[in-house]
């Protein structure tokens, strides 16, 4: 690849200083790796390289935050452009579907593991985390990290002042719906519901959860040729739920991303969706009693609802010019202590990310931490209730973020007022379908 | 009498300009010949496969209704920016012009806001404009205005052209500021005593004599709000809600950058860099003709 472009030059001059940073160095072989972790999961992220650096004297890893996930996204394919890729990047699941068509750019684990004969048994991962990162024949292509699953968040105290019971969380919508109204009706808190991450919390977690189809092809698993199906009654009753709250004040929408997040921990929101491993920072900042919940299901569109998806992200191993064996050893050996059970018990109980090796939820379970910490397995139960279809696999998408961008437009445009549920998602999938078509094209050219 | 200094040979003269060439052609004309060939191809994100595929990156954006949009929303977006800051700086510079105590003081701080950055100028909005924690969009809410910028695209457009205009306003006003200086006072003077009034002498004395001051500007003002305010956006609404504050320049980033597509951004680059060809030629015409007189 020698064609560099602008961006690619841009990359290069980020990078450069980074680049004699990647030989070695009194002996010990130097690994870099960027992740999108920022505050307190950043500092979860130092401690397991610097625990990493201190268990051996081989390889020295670096760890680097280059900003949000999307960010990390365009640095790492930027970078690699220029020839300067970090050797293990965190890409956040989303990404799958591009670092998957990224042919030479990326070792994915099993031919990591092949050519540095240190072994990686996907068995001993948690098959809802394993399955998103795994080609269809089941050798893994790239590492889980950081999964987690969405969950409800609410303030307790807000549920009390409200007349609502703090320990029963609503179940269904209607009963999310009828305890908004009441946060609102007595003022309980200025904002009754709000969303992190809209897209994902509340239309790609209710598609997998309901048992209902997002994208043709088995959601993108079975061919590049998908088609969404965000336009059917299911979604569109979702949107529609959604506008009427916005209308009556019950849901504020808190912007795209995790933007809406700092809102629960403020005590502004008094219903959250958020992340599981929004944990950490709720626990840290939140001055009220909070508590946690499955996500509210619809019984009208399925009575027994089963398994939700993961999000956050998994390791990709990038490849560069003159990149030496040791150094792909070098990852290996990383990816390997992380899976240690240990390491990734003491990661998911910090984090609020759930296990991803089985043992390591064993070991959390010895160690009473779900006494202690009630709550703290719910993403892990949502994650395995019930028998996994091919509608709650998770997502192979190209380009997803920029179809997750379309919704959010449009979404934005409907709270607005210019537009009704159906339009909403009518729109989302006629201009998402274009994307996905381009993917198509890009990919098989 | 003129001094010119004749070279003898080629080599001596080559080796001045090089310097200048170089730069030219490492930071213009190879990153412009970069975008005009990824113009024609599709790519893949990582840049794998790459198919040329002619004009139709082109066609496909003119086709696409969001493309045009866009464009539309960019044109209203450059006027109103140009007109708010230009008027408000016409309307300084008028003041500032008359006798009036510490107006070197008054001149010097009107110049500030041209040193602050576009993303702290943004921030700076938030500050005042956001629906509950800014001072403004908080009087506004009390006041039964339904502000929320965040979701209403009307006002999002209205934050950044406020943001972009401000920040503009202190070019513009040294400017006029130099323009209502070289006006000669005998002619100003020659009008008062025909008893012509304020607002009279400014409408046909003072304003047409800016107008060589007032149409650089109105060149230099649509080219900045075009072109440089991504930053402010950027930081104010990224664009949202919706697509209601996409600027093209914002459309390129967000093509490029955050969704990968590169030969879609860069056939938009290059439609821009035709954009910025025309008005500087039209520009340079037009002073070209100002110095031949």
């Amino acid at each position: 690849m020698k064609r560099r472009t602008l961006l690619a030059g841009a990359a290069a001059l980020a990078a450069a200083p980074l680049a004699p940073a990647a030989h070695a160095q009194g002996g010990k072989t130097k690994i870099v790796f960027w992740h999108a972790m920022s505050g307190a999961l950043g500092e979860e992220v130092k401690r397991i390289t610097d625990g990493f650096n201190a268990s051996q004297g081989e390889v020295e890893v670096e760890q680097i935050f280059k900003g949000s996930y999307p960010e990390t996204l365009t640095a790492a394919i930027a970078a690699w452009r220029a020839g300067q890729a970090p050797h293990l990047v965190q890409m956040f699941e989303v990404g799958t579907g591009s670092m998957l068509a990224a042919g030479p750019a990326v070792k994915q684990v099993w031919e990591l593991s092949k050519e540095t004969g240190i072994q990686f048994d996907p068995k001993a991962y948690l098959a809802g985390v394993r399955g998103y990162y795994s080609l269809s024949d089941g050798r893994m292509a790239s590492m889980p990290f950081n999964s987690s699953t969405s969950l409800m968040w609410y303030n307790k105290d807000a549920f009390a002042k409200a007349g609502l019971d703090p320990e029963n969380a609503p179940t269904t919508w209607d009963a999310v719906v009828a305890a908004a109204q009441a946060i609102k009706a007595k003022n309980a808190a200025s904002i009754p519901m709000s969303s992190s991450w809209p897209t994902w919390c509340l239309f790609e977690q209710y598609a997998a959860m309901h048992d209902v189809p997002y994208a043709t092809e088995a959601n993108g698993f079975d061919g590049l040729g998908t088609k969404l199906l965000i336009n059917t009654p299911p979604f569109v009753k979702q949107m529609q739920r959604l506008i009427d709250m916005s209308k009556d004040g019950t849901f504020k929408w808190g912007g795209r991303d995790g933007a809406a997040g700092p809102l629960f921990p403020s005590g502004d929101a008094a219903i959250m969706f958020d992340s599981s491993a929004a944990r950490a920072s709720i626990d840290r900042a939140a001055k009220f009693k909070w508590g946690v919940a499955l996500l509210p299901t619809d019984p009208a569109i399925n009575a027994h609802p089963i398994n939700s998806i993961i999000g956050g992200a998994s390791l990709w191993t990038m490849t560069a010019p003159k990149r030496t064996p040791a150094e792909y050893k070098g990852v290996a050996l990383l990816l390997q202590y992380m899976s240690r059970p240990d390491n990734d018990a003491v990661w998911h109980q910090h984090t609020g990310y759930v296990p991803v090796t089985l043992a390591g939820y064993e070991l959390s379970k010895k160690q009473g931490y779900y006494e202690k910490n009630p709550g703290a397995d719910l993403a892990i139960l949502q994650l395995t209730r019930g028998k996994p279809t091919k509608n709650s696999l998770g997502f192979r998408l190209g380009r997803m973020p920029e179809l997750r961008n379309i919704q959010y437009e449009e979404m934005e445009k409907a709270f607005q007022g210019q537009q009704g549920a159906q339009a909403t998602m009518d729109a989302a999938v006629e201009r998402g379908n274009k994307v996905l078509r381009e993917f198509e094209k890009s990919v098989k050219g | 009498m003129e001094r010119r200094t004749i070279f003898r040979g080629w080599l001596l003269p080559v080796a001045f300009v090089l310097p200048q060439l170089l730069l030219t052609f490492f930071f213009f004309l190879w990153p412009a010949g970069q975008a005009i060939y990824a113009s024609m191809t599709r790519q893949d994100a990582f840049g794998i496969r790459t198919q040329f595929v002619g004009a139709e990156n082109f066609t496909d954006l003119f086709s696409d209704p969001l493309y045009l949009d866009s464009i539309r929303r960019t044109v209203v977006f450059s006027a109103s920016v140009a007109v708010l800051s230009m008027a408000v700086a016409l309307l300084l510079a008028v003041f500032a012009d008359r006798e009036i105590r510490g107006r070197g003081l008054y001149r010097t701080l009107l110049i500030w806001p041209y040193a602050i950055a576009p993303a702290i100028a943004a921030v700076l909005w938030v500050l005042l404009l956001h629906p509950q924690i800014g001072w403004i969009g908080h009087g506004l809410r009390a006041l039964g205005i339904h502000w929320d910028y965040k979701l209403d695209g009307a006002q999002a457009m209205l934050a950044v052209i406020l943001a972009s205009a401000w920040k503009q306003v202190s070019y513009n006003f040294i400017f006029f500021l130099a323009g209502l200086q070289s006006i000669p006072r005998a002619v100003i003077e020659a009008a008062r005593m025909d008893g012509a009034r304020g607002w009279r002498r400014f409408r046909t004395i003072t304003f047409p004599l800016l107008a060589p001051t007032t149409f650089f500007l109105i060149v230099v003002n649509v080219v900045y709000a075009a072109f440089d305010t991504f930053g402010t956006i950027r930081a104010l609404t990224r664009g949202g809600p919706g697509k209601a504050t996409e600027t093209l320049v914002y459309k390129v980033y967000v093509d490029g950058v955050e969704n990968q597509n590169l030969g879609s951004s860069s056939a938009q680059s290059v439609v821009l860099m035709l954009a910025v060809i025309l008005l500087t030629a039209i520009q340079f015409r037009y002073m070209g003709r100002k110095t031949e007189r």
